[in-house]
């Protein structure tokens, strides 16, 4: 039977894809009690992150913030029609971030930041029935951020900093929707890049056109993290198949996406309003093509993520030694109708989120944070899955939520 | 950190955070856990399926135990279970490996072990192994609730003897029945009767033609013969309409004595088959060069034709299809035809797109006949009768299925405690590619999912589709609501 059937083993292998995964906006215990709202907000070292040119505009010298936050996250799936459900066994997620900036002169400040934005990961259970598109992937990255902010006048700053950034992406997905070894377990593949470099920049505009109010910019650019011939181990492959299919490197292209914030803060009394306004420009993602370099070939996943808004919401108020914050953003999802993959299922979503700061001294304040991300429940589908020459769907509903508690200290001179 | 810390870490922060607020928690605003299942008008609690291969779990060409336990009844009994669904027996085999012990002897001809698939040289092969399911020293005893014998046409349900073990000698009887009839001289429908069922398939017919599509019609089409006597036919032999029409409608009104209800499956379409559709009638690529020798060597042969025509001993288009020419590129193959004009010239004819090649021929297509160089079969050497279905035969096979639809359609409607399912209809979304919601299987050989090697049976996850369309019809027709099962948690083929 030879002749006719020697197209069968390609057409086991679907193609492997990897993950758009999204960044956490976690990346400082202040901004957080405050729907993550800061563009327009100097209050310490956190502007690194939200607006290199707020740091000019800091009242103290020298400032250190940092901190983390224990995130928990669970995404559920069910589809009746197969009357099949599964659920998600995420790890906790850590993202660190610690921020410094110093004042050189009266114009110029510099500082350093630290941070952790893409710390998460998505584990499926293991042959879960979407399996053949992602049983787990995590992605993590440090970013390194050396800044420098110039102050024109007492209205207007303006700040940059190039990034540099490290990371490394794991993901593992079966074959198939069928394709197991002799005793039955599924084939698979893991593909794991580590210390993966790329450049970016972070860079911002702040003005105080009144003594009450701040006006912020800001534009995170794309980074791009190339992955070459990194490591593809394929696992269970059938004893018969594993000279088509043994062992070996794939390279690949992970984008995450620029980002831009429009924001503005109003200062009274002891209180701080805050709204901040996110585009995220999803819409440079729309394949992730994965090569290998054995005959599973070039795997081509298409993504079509349209750019994104997000409108977050804060308040804060002082009492005495301390500081009370609540907030509460709208963020929309970059996913189109037809391409929700479960590793990145994700809804509009809802944040609210609490915060508060204990005064210990005039130096030292101790802050934390509370979050919890509500998604409504969504039917989502994945139709481009090739199997056979043939692009089936993958369907089914999900329920996603996320909370999460934040500590951290921050210390000015 | 662990799952465990993570599960608490949530809990924690929802507690204390959310203060036990029900919108703080992770879930769906209907889980599918919380759905009340029921069986409607229908009493499930003693389930008998009655059949074939396609109802034992025969797959891979073999019976072995886990074809058997995910065999479409016993993914039905395991749904069934949700609603008062009793326990379901099955005549399992001993072993994965499938196959046949007789008297402690082995009978790989008939018996086989398994097919896998061997993905280096990318073509089936039976799995190593000696069978240990003995049929004549270890008989099971007690009843079963999967009454599908491989190897039964419709009237040997209905044949005593079909279970005694002094008849296989003669192929009086089927060492699958001889394994678990409860006597000698029971027959199958009895054994299922007794059980008294609250509930049963019926999916028979498919081998009182099938048996005689997979040996290339070389058998008997006793409705055509006028032969009613299932004493005189062969093995290979099309049942008569009118004796599988009596036997059907016998055996329903036996089924629904006891009270229940039913469901009919009615016989597929063999073109929806990846037996007889996954060669092409064009299977050989051939240059310029070896299609110029093969014409010459057809040369003389095609002169005898062209003098026929010259004669009027066939027509214009009967010479035109008996002429054979190879030309560069995919080439028809040379096969013996009985249906062309006997005038003395030999029956041959290349085939065309009507023409089916059987999956077995895939191996012998372009081999030397007796390692004997000028005879390459389908090329030099016409390929037998047994290696393909040609029109007429096609035709005959069809006759007799639309009678057997006919007789199983008019059973169904006559008692409102029975539904049908077509097979046909479920069959042609199979070739279509079939999404069920996870992934897609469509008929193609090995890599469709929904066939197994044999290229007849369905592997695990095609018994999943049909479970489903069972399901489906059971819901409908009988007011139920019974859970369906996810296809693409059974498994397909297997890889050596």
């Amino acid at each position: 039977m030879k002749k006719t059937l020697s197209v069968a083993a390609c057409l086991f292998i679907a193609s492997p894809s990897f993950a758009g995964a999204y960044r956490l906006a976690l990346q400082g215990q202040k901004a957080l009690g405050m729907g993550h709202t800061g563009v327009a907000i100097t209050e310490s070292a956190e502007v690194v992150f939200f607006n290199p040119a707020g740091m000019a505009f800091l009242s103290t010298d020298f400032n250190i913030t940092g901190g983390t936050t224990l995130v928990s996250s669970e995404t559920l799936y069910q589809s009746e029609a197969s009357n099949t459900a599964s659920k998600t066994d995420n790890p906790i997620g850590t993202p660190l971030n610690l921020y410094l900036t110093k004042k050189y002169n009266k114009q110029f400040s510099y500082g350093l930041g630290l941070y952790t934005p893409y710390g998460n990961a998505v584990e499926w259970e293991k042959n879960w029935p979407g399996s053949h598109l992602v049983n787990n992937i995590e992605l993590k990255a440090i970013f390194i951020q050396p800044t420098i902010s110039f102050q024109f006048n007492e209205q207007l700053s303006i700040g940059f900093g190039p990034t540099y950034v490290n990371g490394l992406v794991e993901f593992n997905r079966n074959l198939s929707t069928s394709l197991a070894d002799s005793n039955g377990q599924r084939s698979n593949v893991t593909i794991e890049a580590s210390n993966i470099d790329a450049w970016g920049y972070n860079a911002g505009l702040l003005a105080k056109p009144g003594e009450k109010i701040t006006l912020g910019l800001s534009y995170r650019s794309k980074i791009n993290l190339k992955a070459k011939n990194e490591s593809a181990d394929f696992r269970n492959v059938p004893t018969s198949m594993t000279t088509i299919f043994p062992d070996t490197s794939f390279s690949a292209d992970l984008i995450l996406p620029a980002e831009l914030t429009l924001g503005l803060s109003y200062n009274f009394n002891d209180t701080t309003l805050a709204f901040d306004f996110n585009r995220t420009f999803w819409s440079e993602y729309e394949n992730l093509n994965v090569s290998f370099n054995n005959s599973a070939g070039t795997s081509l996943n298409p993504r079509n993520y349209k750019d994104s808004n997000a409108w977050r919401f804060g308040i804060q108020h002082k009492i005495n030694d301390w500081f009370i914050r609540g907030g509460l953003y709208l963020d929309k999802t970059p996913v189109k109708n037809g391409y929700y993959t479960p590793e990145t299922a994700r809804n509009d979503s809802l944040g609210l989120t609490a915060g508060a700061s204990y005064e210990v001294s005039k130096k030292l304040e101790l802050d934390f944070s509370f979050f919890y991300l509500h998604l409504d429940e969504f039917e989502g589908s994945y139709d481009f899955y090739e199997q056979s020459g043939t692009l089936t769907a993958f369907k089914g509903q999900y329920k996603t939520s996320a909370i999460g508690l934040g500590a951290g200290f921050n210390y000015k001179i | 950190m662990t799952s465990e810390k993570n599960k608490q870490l949530r809990l924690a922060f929802i507690s204390v955070f959310c203060f036990g607020l029900p919108a703080c928690e992770n879930e769906f605003d209907h889980p599918i856990s919380e759905i009340n299942y029921h069986s409607g008008s229908t009493d499930l609690s003693t389930y008998i399926s009655v059949g074939d291969s396609l109802t034992a779990g025969f797959a891979d060409g073999a019976l072995y135990r886990s074809g058997q336990e995910s065999s479409f009844p016993a993914i039905l009994a395991q749904q069934f279970s949700q609603v008062g669904g009793g326990e379901f027996i099955q005549p399992l085999t001993r072993d994965n490996l499938g196959g046949l012990l007789i008297n402690g002897q082995t009978d790989y001809e008939h018996f086989p072990t398994r097919l896998v698939f061997n993905g280096t040289s990318q073509s089936p092969e039976p799995i190593s192994g000696i069978p240990s399911t003995e049929v004549l020293s270890n008989t099971l005893t007690g009843y079963f609730n999967n009454m599908g014998v491989p190897g039964a046409k419709s009237f040997h349900l209905i044949s005593p003897g079909y279970g005694n073990a002094d008849g296989l000698a003669l192929e009086k009887s089927n060492p699958y029945f001889v394994r678990f009839a409860s006597s000698a001289e029971a027959r199958i429908v009895d054994d299922a009767i007794a059980q008294q069922s609250s509930f049963f398939t019926l999916w028979i017919g498919n081998n009182d033609i099938l048996s005689y599509a997979t040996d290339g019609g070389t058998g008997v089409d006793q409705n055509k013969e006028n032969n009613v006597d299932p004493e005189t036919y062969a093995s290979k032999d099309i049942t008569h309409p009118a004796l599988f029409q009596q036997t059907y409608q016998g055996l329903v009104s036996a089924l629904l004595a006891s009270g229940g209800k039913g469901v009919l499956i009615n016989i597929p379409d063999i073109s929806l088959i990846p037996y007889f559709t996954t060669v092409p009638y064009n299977p050989v690529p051939l240059d310029e060069s070896t299609a110029g020798k093969l014409n010459a060597a057809y040369t003389d042969y095609n002169d005898v034709i062209q003098d026929a025509l010259a004669n009027n001993l066939i027509t214009d288009k009967e010479a035109s299809v008996r002429t054979i020419h190879f030309s560069a590129g995919q080439n028809a193959v040379v096969i013996k035809d009985e249906a062309l004009t006997d005038f003395g010239a030999p029956l041959i004819r290349q085939t065309s797109s009507t023409d089916l090649l059987l999956l077995p021929v895939s191996s012998k297509i372009g081999t030397a006949k007796d390692n004997e160089p000028t005879q390459i079969w389908g090329l030099s050497l016409a390929l037998d009768d047994a290696d393909v279905l040609t029109p007429t035969e096609i035709s005959t096979i069809e006759t007799a299925r639309s009678a057997y639809n006919n007789t199983i359609r008019q059973a169904a409607e006559a008692d409102e405690n029975l539904r049908l399912v077509d097979s046909e209809i479920l069959l042609k979304n199979v070739q279509a590619g079939f999404s069920y919601g996870t992934g897609l299987v469509d008929a193609k050989y090995a890599s469709g999912g929904a066939f197994s090697l044999d290229g007849i049976h369905l592997t695990a996850r095609g018994n999943a589709i049909v479970a489903n369309t069972i399901i489906a019809e059971i819901n409908t027709g009988f007011g139920a609501k019974l859970p369906s099962v996810d296809p693409g948690a059974y498994t397909t083929i297997f890889i050596k």
